[in-house]
């Protein structure tokens, strides 16, 4: 294993020291915590939007703390979930009388670690919310399953909301327009190459040369299936036929689009993978009314892409375009 | 001069960073490769916080699920968390356990974690080794064993359970997005609560 680091055990401490020392006009550490807040939290009459999960999706999630976006997030180790006791820290440093909203991906550990961050808030009567990114439609959601994966489409997630929040809204709207992003929402991700956990020092899986997996998930978890590696183009239909099949775009729909790199993809094929995603969008008359093209929600050294499609409404589209300031993530 | 509870919890804690790689390693293969590194990070915590000489074996136990709620992350942190906090009130006060002991605790650990994971038997989980392990536990003192020898029953039907989750598909965790690419590989959380009630009966064994 070759990695830039100083040692296993000092990942993400390090990490969240050199992103807060990045951006101190943006964000600050919660001393003694592993939760980045906005610098200077709780001077705001708003209610607080706070996400988090493992470590290793840089710049999610630490990196969409700021104006129009989150008010806190909770690093986990590397691809874990945050414990309860850090979510409830990020909740207390930055909840002042309107509420918490938890926007949490959905895995098991995340959904049973932010409830019982929930269930520690209710006992101290701070009134928390919570909603569950599911958007990966790799996974089939069945009663058979823990049901979807949240993946790139929770950054949608935190930029409508988090414009929601910003407007002085309540909780119940904030929820509300939140639950209709996720309802919204559809992603799918591939993989060229797997990443390696720091701890672990060696690849989460392996991927002959010719080889791709489809359907992968942000962890290096095996995807629904492998096959030869053919052309972005081809590799595209794939994912957004995938997404398509939903059934939720259609004709004369407006959606916003994100092409999201693994971490180690180069932007020149991320580019790449966008034209065909425009071009089909274009055939099936879908209208784009904007694209992210970049490194969103990342695995780690991963080489892929996952695309994200959000259908959009007036209400969304507004919020969409607001005004947003934050590390990773700027509207003007 | 420690406690016994705290030379059990320090056997089990032995087992788990014992075995990190081996439960990392099972992870891998269906998971996300963390489920022993976050174990033993937990244990080794619980190594260093808990107090050697206390006796109240539902305080031990406390201060267990307490540190591992808060160390391990994951799924695995709030199910052995929560596991720890539901033996906790089962043994409150206690200093001693007797065979029924055993029993209600086992029964209040299976509550717990189904309650904490939405889980049933057959999804491939902990609770596949727990739930066999607990009645061939309760067959066994019903039947007049002692301790030792319910241990032992335990134990037999906790190792058939991780056998079993071989042979099923995940259901639940990270796991069940495989499918029935899960079938074939046994479940790391099951893998570790059979490490764990291992740990318990050689600590008994050993007297």
């Amino acid at each position: 294993m070759k990695k830039l680091i100083n040692g296993v055990d000092n990942v993400v401490d390090e990490m969240l020291n050199g992103m807060t020392a990045a951006f101190p006009q943006y964000i600050e550490r919660v001393q003694g915590t592993d939760v980045v807040a906005r610098t200077g939290a709780k001077k705001t009459d708003k209610v607080v939007l706070i996400s988090g999960g493992g470590s290793g999706h840089e710049p999610a999630h630490g990196g969409y703390v700021g104006r129009g976006m989150l008010d806190a997030a909770v690093a986990g180790a590397v691809f874990t979930s945050p414990t309860p006791d850090q979510v409830y820290e990020a909740i207390k440093a930055t909840e002042c009388g309107k509420g918490a909203l938890l926007i949490i991906k959905n895995y098991t550990g995340d959904v049973m670690n932010f409830e019982m961050a929930a269930d520690m808030a209710a006992d101290e009567d701070i009134v928390v919310e919570k909603v569950i990114v599911a958007d990966d439609v790799a996974v089939e959601n069945s009663t058979w399953t823990t049901g979807r994966r949240g993946i790139a489409g929770t950054v949608f997630v935190h930029k409508i909301a988090g414009a929601c929040a910003e407007t002085g809204a309540e909780l119940a709207e904030v929820k509300c327009v939140a639950e209709k992003v996720i309802a919204n929402v559809r992603s799918m991700g591939m993989s060229v190459s797997p990443c390696t956990v720091p701890a672990v020092g060696k690849p989460s899986f392996e991927l002959a040369e010719d080889e791709v997996e489809i359907g992968i998930g942000i962890h290096g978890e095996p995807g629904t299936h492998r096959e030869k590696i053919s052309s972005a183009a081809a590799t595209v239909d794939t994912l957004v036929g995938k997404i398509l099949d939903e059934g939720i775009y259609g004709e004369g729909d407006e959606v916003a689009v994100m092409v999201n790199g693994m971490g180690a993809t180069p932007l020149s094929e991320l580019f790449i993978a966008n034209l065909r995603v425009k071009e089909i969008l274009d055939e099936k008359k879908i209208r784009i009314a904007k694209t992210e093209v970049g490194n969103f929600m990342t695995s780690l050294d991963m080489a892929g892409f996952s695309v994200t499609l959000l259908k959009l409404d007036d209400e969304l589209k507004g919020f969409l375009n607001a005004p947003a300031d934050t590390p990773a993530f700027k509207q003007v | 001069m420690a406690s016994k509870v705290y030379g059990c919890i320090a056997k089990i804690a032995d087992s788990i960073i014992a075995n990190k790689e081996f439960l990392t390693e099972l992870d891998r293969e269906i998971g996300d490769a963390d489920h022993g590194i976050n174990m033993a990070r937990g244990y080794t915590e619980a190594l260093g916080q808990l107090p050697q000489d206390e006796t109240d074996i539902g305080a031990v136990l406390k201060k267990t699920g307490m540190v591992l709620i808060s160390k391990v992350g994951g799924a695995s942190g709030p199910l052995y968390g929560t596991a720890y906090m539901k033996a906790a009130k089962a043994a409150a006060g206690k200093t001693e356990l007797t065979v029924q002991d055993g029993k209600e605790i086992l029964e209040a650990i299976i509550g717990g974690i189904k309650q904490r994971g939405k889980a049933e038997r057959g999804e491939k989980t902990m609770l596949d080794a727990i739930i066999p392990a607990y009645e061939a536990y309760a067959a066994a003192a019903d039947g007049g064993k002692d301790l030792a020898g319910c241990l032992d029953a335990m134990c037999a039907a906790a190792k058939e359970g991780v056998e079993y989750t071989k042979t099923i598909r995940a259901t639940k965790g990270r796991a069940s997005y495989l499918g029935d690419r899960s079938i074939g590989h046994q479940d790391p959380g099951a893998t570790s609560s059979l490490l764990t009630m291992e740990a318990v009966r050689g600590f008994v064994e050993e007297g």
